[in-house]
């Protein structure tokens, strides 16, 4: 992998059917570190992690995205949503591989098939290699969309709720396996769960408002992945909810 | 069980039959009962099959090429956005024209053999292979196609990669809606004007009130498109294990057509 760039946007603008989402939008992710972006729902979080991935088609789009190496962005990130988005024709060690068949159908390669084993091993599906994605468990799934992310091998990873549909326990074993094989990435976590947003990241934004704004950052101290228990972690758990639900950061 | 409802179902309707001929004792030239059917079918099962035959390969062909000019209509719409507001409304107006009133300009052009048939089961599959088809390529999930956007797919490879195996479910309503068209597509074409096949068969016995060989070609008729439908079901099923599709459900949409 080549080291993270810093990646530096300015001056964003995102117009979606007429309607501005966001504008005058400066955002630094900081090269090998992981920054949460949280915010309430519908507040376009999830169109500012679009806008950086390059995907948000059909919206007007003003702005300023550079990295500080001087290459473009394009081709240099990697997307992990919600939906695990695994193709279900595909098996799961296929769908691992997509993005070489997506390229270059590369994807039956003995090194590119080798590496895709190592990172199911990595993530815990060895057994299931072979299944259709319909065989699994919700926390398989997204297990096997972080082995497809990671099988991409960029320096930029987008991540979009990724967790968000998984029960908590699932979620926390997940959240510490994303963020102990993604060291050494700069990660833009998008989340509506501060909780998540401090054990993962090293640095959390809020983005409120309409159109929207960055109004609030905070720093999270220690090492990823934080305990659940940490108490500092959970004192600033519950300011970032008390501040979100009163909706003072949109003030 | 489940292999056995078919065979009741198939009884009763045969009893009903029977029971419909002693209610109204209508003269067999009118009604024959299923027996002296059955005797037919067995008497003349040299003829039928003869006939049958023809009508059989009238559809495959018909099949085939429908399936072929519709899947490729629906690509071409998907690929080619200039193309589209061009290529749609002849389609939809294409539609608009009853395929049953082309049928004597088609046996007219393309003469009283297999061609006017096959032509005439492919125009009538034609549209909703299309329209399921290019439905289904439209409706491909946006999160998967922002995937391959950040994978730097290029527009062909998701289209061969991701769109295409993501329509298929779609393109198999269509098939199954085609498979169970196509016969009355090849039918009417022999009716307009042939001298082989089923509803040639029919169409002489029917001068000649031979209610019962209309009765026996009717079946076979039946047992064909049946046999097509269900095989086509089954290979469907097969081929695209991940979506199970009901046998009814996929088709009771498009039946209309």
């Amino acid at each position: 992998m080549q080291p993270p760039p810093e990646v530096t946007l300015q001056g964003a603008r995102l117009d979606y059917g007429g309607k501005t989402v966001f504008r005058d939008l400066d955002l630094v992710l900081a090269p090998g570190s992981w920054t949460g972006l949280l915010g309430e729902s519908g507040v376009g979080k999830s169109s500012l992690l679009r806008y950086l991935a390059g995907c948000a088609h059909n919206a007007a789009q003003v702005g300023r995205l550079t990295c500080s190496d001087g290459l473009p962005l394009g081709g240099r990130i990697a997307y992990m949503a919600q939906q695990d988005l695994l193709l279900p024709w595909l098996s799961v060690l296929q769908n691992v591989t997509l993005g070489r068949r997506l390229r270059d159908g590369s994807h039956r390669r003995p090194e590119v098939l080798a590496k895709a084993r190592a990172l199911l091993a990595a993530v815990g599906l060895s057994e299931r290699a072979g299944d259709l994605p319909a065989r699994l468990s919700g926390g398989m799934r997204q297990r096997a969309a972080l082995a497809r992310t990671l099988m991409e091998d960029r320096p930029v990873v987008l991540m979009d709720e990724p967790f968000s549909a998984l029960d908590a326990i699932t979620r926390v074993r997940l959240q510490d396996l994303a963020s102990e094989l993604l060291a050494g990435r700069s990660v833009l976590l998008v989340t509506h769960d501060p909780m998540e947003a401090l054990r993962l990241c090293d640095r959390v934004l809020v983005l409120a408002g309409q159109p929207a704004r960055l109004v609030s950052e905070l720093t999270v101290e220690g090492r990823a992945p934080r305990a659940t228990d940490n108490p500092a972690i959970l004192a600033q758990q519950g300011a970032l909810l008390t501040r979100l639900a009163e909706g003072q950061v949109a003030a | 069980m489940i292999a056995l409802r078919p065979a009741v179902v198939f009884f009763a309707l045969l009893l009903f039959w029977q029971a419909v001929v002693w209610a109204t004792a209508v003269p067999p030239f009118i009604l024959p009962g299923p027996l002296p059917v059955a005797l037919t079918v067995v008497e003349d099962f040299g003829l039928l099959m003869h006939h049958a035959g023809v009508t059989l390969v009238e559809m495959l062909l018909g099949f085939v090429l429908g399936v072929l000019f519709g899947g490729l209509a629906a690509l071409t719409l998907v690929s080619c956005r200039p193309i589209r507001p061009w290529l749609l409304p002849l389609l939809v107006a294409s539609q608009a024209i009853p395929v049953f009133a082309l049928a004597p300009l088609l046996v007219l052009w393309l003469g009283y053999g297999l061609a006017s048939k096959v032509a005439m089961a492919s125009l009538i599959i034609f549209f909703p292979v299309t329209a399921s088809f290019y439905d289904g390529l439209r409706r491909t999930e946006p999160g998967w196609l922002d995937l391959a956007t950040t994978m730097g797919a290029s527009p062909l490879s998701i289209l061969r990669h991701l769109r295409i195996p993501a329509a298929l479910p779609a393109l198999a309503s269509g098939l199954r809606v085609a498979a169970a068209v196509v016969p009355i597509g090849a039918v009417v074409g022999e009716w307009v004007g042939a001298s082989a096949g089923l509803g040639y068969l029919m169409l002489h016995a029917n001068g000649r009130m031979q209610v019962d060989v209309m009765f026996a070609a009717l079946f076979c008729l039946a047992v064909m498109a049946l046999a097509l439908y269900f095989l086509l079901d089954w290979a469907l099923r097969r081929a695209i294990p991940w979506q199970p599709d009901s046998l009814l459900t996929s088709s009771t949409n498009a039946l209309k057509g």
